[in-house]
């Protein structure tokens, strides 16, 4: 009898199966609006619920921002949307078509979610000018990569992101020789380079001065719209500043979403962050 | 002169003989008639004599008996005296048949031997057979009915049966059933055919495979027929069971042996993070340890490995410690650099221990108390050796486990194994630490040494042929996991014995080498890993 | 920087070059040109030796582009290079036919000897030199290749790495002792009379060989040095000091790997089959754990991720082996274990790094 229900299910014509889904090379489909779909994701470590039951939906376009206290599960949120991480159930979509949960890191990154980790890293033993040239979007496989020479269009994009991220000066220092929020830049401008569809950046201000902060605020707001941006990040000052919409993350699943004052106003926020 | 020992010969012969008499004065009676019967040309009086002297049961008779199956029993032509006769040559040494007293040499022209027939001869090995089988010593006795187990015959049954009623000893009892069931294999009855056989079903002795298939080519019955090979297959079924047993033994051995050797590496390797190629060579250290106390002790073999244990522990740990505080505490966080350098000191050691002891290799003595078997049955014998290495493996292994879970120092070491700052912070000293753990790991690696000791020759090439072998173990069982060191370890060892009969030794160890290679690449941190996101990493 | 000119902004590696080019030159003429008596006439023998170096130099410089520049330990190119031997060693066999000792025009002496009647199929084609040429790429590229498919995609890295092609090449050794494998056994294959119809005990044979190593050398460096400066080089490089953020940059870290550990095991493959004829003799012995580690340390004592420091490595560490082994025998392990120890402690750059600091302070 179970062997027929599966043949039934096997032959259903309304089905599409995922293997039947192309993996690559296909543009994303951005055509309801939203570029990425996270719902009822879970995922524990040893008996630890890291994330459960996430339901978790991006617009095109937008900027957001994601808060919640230490072990609210926003970094492990990060590593499953870039694929390093595989949640135990649920699905995660990139637009209306690509899924998320079947392609390696290299394929997500490819196919346009960019990421910025927590503790910046670049490639110490290049320099800043080689940093952007490895990260920037093309061909990535390794014949084409052994063949690959810039051309001019290419020299002058690198250009203007070393001037977006004021690196101009140290394009030929070592990586490695920088300072902490010199870094960070340069791992922004990493991603800028990718040229993402999506943005994720895990806590861009640690170790940066004031001023740096205003200017990353002001980079970041001007790429969303083209781009779409998820921030993480702790500063509540620096969230306040470029905030549209908040999400809040407490064990794992969303506790509230909406704009910074309606999430500062909501009751179990506050007794979140407050402990009340 | 001469006189003086004319009159000593005389005495001393006097002593002697009036000795004999009286050991043997109840059982002269029933001698003399036997021998007076046996002097007869009628072969119904030997044969009379034959009962007399198996009811006799004394020495001498029994002498007399294994002397007639061998034609050795002779009288004096001269005095009709009745003689055992020594060698087969022309000149026979003799002794007197009653008494055992030498008589001197004699030429073979004076003697008349004592003929036999074939019926006689059986008489009087079932004779033999019967007192022996009369011993007081119940081992004895059960060594006399499994000789007869080597060569079973029909009349073993008639023989055995009147026994069987008055044995009291029980496995004197069973091997007695046995044998009566083995020769009733050859009754002419089929009943009783078919009765032996079903009593006869899961013996594992060879004599009683080999009847039960004989008797399977010359039975035409095709019930029979079944019956018997329905019987022979139980008995292949124990025998593969003990085999398996064996097998299991051996591989476990060998699994404790590796676990011996890894279990030093699981602490190095697994709680520190330090790959030490020297490992091998601290094991071997350990060996040479064992070595060299028995060469300063050479009246107690016995002790010396008792001795050598704590000893190999101290020298291969201060060896460990040495190399931690000399090199590899420089090189932390540089794992590959670490085994380069490393394996730089193993080719040092091993030259070291060249030079000193010579490139040959030495052989250590197994001490009385560890060498011998333990037989269970006649298919499964355990080596006791083997036997020793298993059981202090696992002690070993225990209290690993325990100084690592209930002391201080083993808290330390955890404590610094997941977080070296943190434990920094709270007033541990992790060099100290570090120090110490190397030192315990290499110990340990040391003592190994003194187990192989037994198993092995000693040479400076001992431990690189089982630092590859710790390294997999290690890694396969999931590293920082001690029991997963055990447990691949046992399991390593078990699946590299039960491969051995079915492709050899080395092609065994190769199978197994590329199973880890491949399990590996599946599953990159062993069968027990550590989770959790610090483990991601 | 361009692939067709890998060498601009390459001092070391233009000296390197002209080094080379110069020993191919003037050895060959020293040793046909003077006389025997001259003080600078090269005798054979020292052709071979340096010859076989040059083999070494090679295999080193195909370890450093794994170790260097993509942080591949590998502690098993031993067995690519003797599986390169191995194939060029099979050539030479069949090329020995009925001059072997039991004449056998089809068997090696070997197989006569262990009652076989035929040749397995594995020998099938060695007779050809096209063949054997092809075999001593393909061999090894096929082992690496398939253990690099299952080992870089299941993320196996660094000490796990190097642990486990130590074994690979530990369990090769134990079958290549088995004489059931069919290539010599304990023995291996040896008694080699020619190649392409030139007899390897003269000394033009073997002036041959030897250029024909220091080619390779120099072909086998260009090509090193093209992949290193390429943007597939980066990409190794930036691999090497992190791999999970090039993964997220998008490059398929475990197809870089694979393509580049393979490219270095066939490297070590034709270091292998040029080493062969030179020596005379490949026996299972090569696969040994010991001679994987050796080379690592040619390659640390010349200076990691310089190609060239590698070549001089090997060069150097093997000299130094020819010297004490026949000068003070029981002294060699000690310097080797003691160069282990002293380079990683207080040379982590080598050789090439110590000039180079010199050059930089003054």
């Amino acid at each position: 009898m179970n062997s027929l229900q599966n043949l039934r299910e096997l032959m259903r014509r309304d089905r599409v199966f995922e293997f039947m889904l192309q993996k690559t090379g296909l543009e994303v489909d951005l055509s309801h609006g939203t570029i990425l779909y996270l719902e009822d994701v879970s995922v524990s470590f040893d008996g630890f619920k890291a994330i459960s039951d996430l339901n978790l939906y991006i617009d095109a376009g937008e900027l957001r921002c994601i808060i919640g206290p230490n072990g609210a599960g926003k970094t492990t949120m990060m590593d499953i949307i870039t694929g390093k991480t595989r949640p135990d159930s649920g699905s995660a979509f990139f637009g209306q078509n690509i899924n998320l949960l079947q392609l390696s890191e290299a394929q997500i990154a490819q196919a346009g979610i960019g990421r910025k980790f927590q503790k910046p890293t670049v490639f110490e033993f290049h320099t800043v000018f080689e940093n952007l040239e490895l990260s920037m979007a093309g061909d990535k496989r390794v014949w084409p990569t052994f063949r690959a020479r810039l051309d001019g269009a290419q020299q002058k994009r690198i250009g203007d992101v070393l001037e977006i991220i004021g690196l101009q000066e140290s394009r030929n220092k070592y990586a490695g020789s920088l300072s902490h929020g010199q870094k960070q830049w340069l791992e922004i401008g990493m991603l800028l380079m990718q040229n993402p569809k999506l943005l994720l950046v895990d806590e861009p201000v640690a170790g940066m001065t004031h001023q740096e902060m205003e200017r990353t605020a002001e980079l970041l707001t001007s790429l969303a719209g083209e781009h779409t941006v998820v921030v993480v990040e702790h500063d509540m000052d620096f969230v306040r500043s470029i905030a549209r919409k908040v999400t809040v993350l407490h064990q794992g699943s969303v506790l509230a979403e909406g704009s910074m004052d309606e999430v500062q106003n909501n009751r179990r926020v506050v007794e979140v962050y407050l402990g009340e | 002169m001469i006189r003086f020992f004319q009159w000593m010969l005389l005495i001393s012969l006097i002593v002697t003989s009036s000795l004999v008499n009286a050991v043997a004065a109840n059982q002269d009676d029933t001698l003399e008639i036997a021998v007076a019967l046996l002097q007869s040309k009628s072969f119904n009086e030997k044969v009379k004599a034959i009962e007399v002297l198996e009811t006799n049961g004394g020495e001498q008779a029994k002498i007399l008996l294994n002397a007639l199956l061998d034609n050795r029993v002779f009288y004096i032509k001269k005095d009709k005296r009745l003689v055992v006769g020594g060698s087969q040559d022309k000149e026979y040494s003799v002794s007197d048949a009653l008494t055992g007293e030498a008589l001197g040499t004699l030429h073979r022209g004076q003697l008349q031997k004592i003929t036999l027939n074939n019926k006689m001869r059986r008489q009087i090995r079932s004779a033999l057979a019967v007192m022996n089988l009369r011993n007081p010593d119940a081992e004895k006795r059960l060594a006399a009915v499994n000789q007869m187990l080597d060569r079973p015959e029909e009349e073993q049954a008639q023989l055995l049966e009147p026994l069987l009623a008055q044995e009291r000893n029980d496995r004197v009892r069973d091997a007695m059933q046995i044998v009566i069931a083995l020769s009733n294999l050859s009754s002419d009855k089929p009943e009783q055919r078919m009765n032996a056989v079903t009593a006869l079903e899961g013996n594992i002795h060879p004599a009683v495979r080999n009847g039960l298939s004989r008797l399977q080519r010359e039975t035409r019955d095709p019930a029979a027929v079944k019956k018997i090979a329905q019987v022979l297959e139980t008995i292949d079924h124990k025998l593969r069971l003990y085999s398996l047993l064996e097998n299991l033994f051996f591989g476990l051995s060998l699994g404790s042996v590796l676990v011996l050797a890894a279990i030093g590496l699981a602490i190095t390797f697994g709680v520190m993070g330090v790959i030490n190629m020297a490992h091998g060579e601290l094991i071997m250290i350990g060996a040479y340890t064992t070595y060299v106390i028995q060469l300063l002790m050479p009246e107690h073999i016995g002790v010396s490995v008792l001795i050598a244990i704590p000893a190999a522990f101290i020298v291969s740990g201060a060896v460990g410690i040495a190399i931690e505080r000399g090199v590899i505490r420089f090189l932390y966080g540089r794992s590959l650099e670490t085994l380069l350098a490393t394996f730089g000191i193993s080719l040092i050691l091993q030259q070291t221990v060249r030079s000193i002891f010579s490139p040959l290799n030495r052989s250590v003595e197994t001490p009385a108390w560890m060498s011998g078997s333990w037989e269970i049955n006649s298919a499964l014998s355990l080596t006791l050796n083997r036997l020793y290495i298993i059981a202090f493996a696992l002690l070993v292994f225990a209290m690993l486990y325990l100084v690592l879970k209930k002391t201080s120092l083993g808290l330390q070491v955890r404590a610094v194994s997941q977080n070296r700052s943190m434990a920094r912070a709270m007033g541990v000293r992790s060099q100290w630490v570090d120090a110490m753990t190397f030192g315990l790991g290499s110990g340990i690696a040391g003592v190994a040494g003194v187990a192989l000791s037994q198993l092995t020759n000693v040479g400076p090439n001992l431990g690189q042929s089982y630092i590859i072998d710790s390294f997999m173990v290690v890694v396969f069982g999931g590293v920082g996991n001690l029991w997963g060191t055990l447990v691949s370890g046992l399991s390593l060892g078990v699946a590299n014995k039960f491969l051995e009969p079915w492709s050899g030794a080395v092609l065994a160890k190769i199978l197994v080498l590329v199973f880890i290679i491949l399990f590996i690449q599946k599953r990159p941190r062993g069968l027990f890993p550590q989770k959790g996101r610090a483990a991601e990493g | 920087m361009s692939v067709f000119n890998p060498l601009k902004q390459d001092r070391g590696g233009q000296i390197f070059l002209a080094v080379l080019l110069l020993a191919m030159v003037l050895v060959p003429a020293f040793n046909l040109m003077l006389p025997e008596a001259s003080p600078f006439h090269v005798s054979t023998y020292t052709v071979t030796l340096l010859g076989k170096y040059l083999a070494f130099a090679l295999l080193a410089v195909a370890v450093d582009l794994a170790w260097g520049y993509l942080g591949i330990l590998s502690l098993g190119h031993g067995a690519f290079f003797a599986l390169g031997g191995y194939a060029m060693g099979m050539y030479l066999m069949r090329q020995i036919g009925e001059r072997g000792v039991y004449g056998n025009p089809l068997l090696p002496d070997f197989m006569v000897f262990l009652n076989w009647d035929s040749l397995p199929w594995f020998w099938y084609g060695f007779d050809m030199f096209w063949f054997a040429l092809l075999m001593v790429m393909l061999a090894p590229g096929l082992l690496a290749f398939v253990f690099g498919w299952f080992a870089f995609r299941s993320r196996v890295t660094g000490v796990y790495l190097s642990i486990i092609t130590q074994a690979l090449t530990y369990a090769l050794m134990l079958a290549f002792f088995r004489n059931e494998m069919g290539f010599g056994g304990n023995n291996g294959l040896t008694d080699f009379k020619d190649i392409i119809g030139f007899n390897l005990q003269e000394d033009g044979t073997r002036i041959a060989l030897f250029v024909a190593t220091a080619l390779m050398l120099g072909l086998g460096y260009i090509a090193c040095r093209a992949i290193v400066v390429s943007r597939l080089g980066r990409v190794a490089v930036a691999i090497r000091d992190a791999e999970d953020r090039t993964r997220f940059v998008g490059y398929r870290v475990e197809y870089v790997k694979l393509a580049i550990f393979t490219f270095s095991a066939v490297l070590a493959g034709i270091a292998g089959a040029l080493y062969v004829p030179q020596v005379g003799i490949i026996n299972p012995g090569e696969f040994s754990p010991l001679n994987s580690i050796e080379i690592v340390i040619w390659v640390a004592v010349g200076g990691r991720a310089t190609l060239y420091g590698a070549a001089a490595g090997a060069i150097m560490v093997n000299y130094g082996k020819s010297y004490f082994t026949a000068a003070l025998p029981e002294v060699w392990l000690f310097a080797l274990g003691a160069l282990f120890v002293l380079v990683t402690l207080f040379l982590p750059k080598g050789v090439i790094g110590l000039l180079n600091r010199k050059r930089v302070e003054t």
